[in-house]
């Protein structure tokens, strides 16, 4: 009897969970390197469009400055402002930074390889990057400080506000493939990706990620000009290291969602010889890395958008289009009967 | 087996605990905090009973809109804490009847069931299985063939109740200076600046 429960518990729990641990660790480790290369890849990449050096003495070309950064706020002092409310302000980066990491549980980086290929995987990473605003309004009210405060405010209209449009470009993109499960979305687009035929949605999907990353020129509740730096100016050390880390993951993480979207995951652009060679993650990371670079170069040449045209933006434009488009992508897709024959 | 008894009681119980905290707590902003966990705990809930596409639009829609809402709203508000307790007993009848009527309500379907096998039944078998059919498809096929008109009415209403809340706090300010986008763009160059040839020593 014992050697039969032995048997189940090590077939039954202790092996798969061994394994899903190893899964995690697989794709966690070099998310959490991607991350720490991206700050660099971001100075560098600002530093070259303004015609600077950039980081390049700590290391060959700048090369350990991530480290040197990571070393340099852990050996700093956590500040815990008197009146701020201390758990609360302790858990705001912790969640900022949790929440930019499980979102990859069902993110499919080749073929196969996913953690948990779930039937609802684009409902998990919308739920998932919808509740990134928690992480920055506990931050502005726990800090008892005013321009964290106003910084979360900012930050909490403009991230619902983007998520809506957002909605309604994941509805065009399902509408055309007749699955929630994101490697059936890849799969959808063997013969074309979404980004041609559905491309003014990719083009509004991507500046939504941009609202929703908070990143420029959208970047209001951390505008460092009127607010010094929004939700996390009483932050400091570790604490603002992971809202850091946080942001860039979550840049990383937007990215693959609209290269699974729209970029054809991690298919090759034709499927012949030269490029079906390369294995699919190669394709898949490349795809993020051009989105990144995007991401960057958005930065440096677009000023910051004032606050009414940010809302009206959102809004008054993208939202009426992409409702628009949902309208028309149905009327097509029915009209020429090509709706996904799924089930 | 075992693992899902386990996260059904661990889910369950902090869904209770944390709605009981979120009317036993000081700060009405970890009252909404507390909703929020009770509120991810009955995702957890549903998703062990296999209802992951209600779990994670309970998520979406209620974590991810509505909870932002509210706290948006609470930490705005400028609240006197003492006073706000002071007034706490006063509002135990009603908020007891309410709970009463609630638990009535509650005992009402489940003593339906049991008076009832078929109603269980019925109930606790999804129709069709859940490993023929997702769960989006089963839900969109019944909901928008079968209960259409309810659902189209159900929209109508929310259609209304937002039409509402806009007219009534719409005010129109006169004298407040708004940016027309188009108007700026379609401005043509002369009337924007003019070129001058200036002679030198003479100034315009």
């Amino acid at each position: 009897m014992t050697d039969a429960f032995w048997n189940t518990l090590w077939t039954g729990y202790v092996f798969p969970g061994g394994l899903i641990l190893v899964h995690i660790l697989m794709l966690t480790v070099p998310l959490l390197i991607a991350v720490a290369y991206l700050t660099l890849m971001e100075r560098k990449v600002l530093a070259a469009m303004s015609l600077r050096m950039g980081p390049n003495v700590v290391g060959p070309f700048g090369l350990l400055q991530p480290f040197a950064d990571a070393a340099k706020l852990i050996f700093k002092e956590t500040i815990i402002p008197s009146g701020a409310n201390k758990f609360l302000f302790i858990m705001a980066p912790c969640i900022t930074f949790i929440l930019a990491l499980i979102a990859w549980a069902v993110i499919p980086v080749a073929e196969g390889w996913v953690i948990a290929n779930i039937n609802v995987g684009v409902l998990y990473l919308f739920a998932i990057s919808s509740l990134g605003v928690y992480g920055i309004i506990i931050a502005g009210w726990s800090s008892n400080s005013r321009y964290a405060f106003l910084g979360a405010l900012r930050s909490s209209a403009q991230m619902v506000s983007y998520e809506v449009s957002m909605g309604f470009v994941i509805i065009t993109v399902l509408l055309c493939v007749g699955s929630l499960n994101l490697s059936a979305i890849v799969q959808a687009q063997k013969t074309v990706w979404f980004a041609l035929p559905l491309f003014p949605m990719f083009i509004v999907f991507f500046i939504s990620a941009l609202a929703e990353t908070n990143r420029h020129p959208f970047d209001l509740p951390e505008a460092e000009a009127e607010l010094v730096a929004g939700y996390q100016v009483e932050y400091s050390s570790m604490a603002f290291a992971l809202f850091f880390l946080g942001e860039y993951a979550n840049m990383i993480l937007m990215s693959g969602m609209t290269t699974i979207l729209f970029l054809g995951g991690w298919l090759p652009p034709l499927d012949i010889a030269p490029f079906n060679w390369i294995p699919g993650i190669v394709w898949f990371c490349l795809k993020i890395f051009v989105l990144l670079f995007v991401f960057i170069w958005v930065r440096a040449t677009v000023p910051r958008y004032r606050y009414d045209q940010l809302m009206r933006l959102g809004w008054k434009v993208f939202l009426p289009f992409s409702l628009f488009w949902v309208v028309a992508t149905a009327g097509v897709l029915v009209a020429f009967d090509l709706l996904p024959k799924g089930v | 087996m075992i693992i899902q008894a386990l996260a059904f009681y661990l889910f369950a119980a902090i869904t209770v605990a944390s709605g009981f905290m979120v009317i036993a707590s000081r700060n009405p902003v970890h009252s909404v905090l507390f909703l929020i966990l009770a509120f991810f705990n009955a995702a957890g809930l549903f998703v062990l009973m296999g209802a992951e596409f209600l779990g994670m639009i309970l998520v979406i829609v209620y974590v991810g809109a509505v909870a932002v809402l509210f706290l948006f709203v609470v930490m705005m508000l400028d609240i006197n804490f003492v006073e706000l307790r002071q007034g706490f007993l006063q509002y135990l009848p009603i908020g007891s009847l309410i709970g009463l009527i609630l638990l009535v309500e509650l005992v009402l379907v489940l003593g339906g069931w049991v008076i009832t096998p078929v109603a269980k039944q019925v109930a606790t078998t999804p129709i069709p299985a859940l490993d023929q059919v997702t769960n989006t498809h089963a839900l969109g096929a019944v909901l928008y063939t079968k209960y259409i008109y309810l659902f189209q009415g159900a929209g109508l209403i929310l259609l209304v109740a937002m039409i509402g809340a806009i007219v009534l706090t719409l005010r129109s300010r006169p004298g407040v200076k708004r940016q027309s986008i188009a108007e700026q763009v379609n401005r043509p160059r002369d009337a924007a600046v003019a070129i001058r040839k200036v002679e030198p020593r003479k100034g315009i």
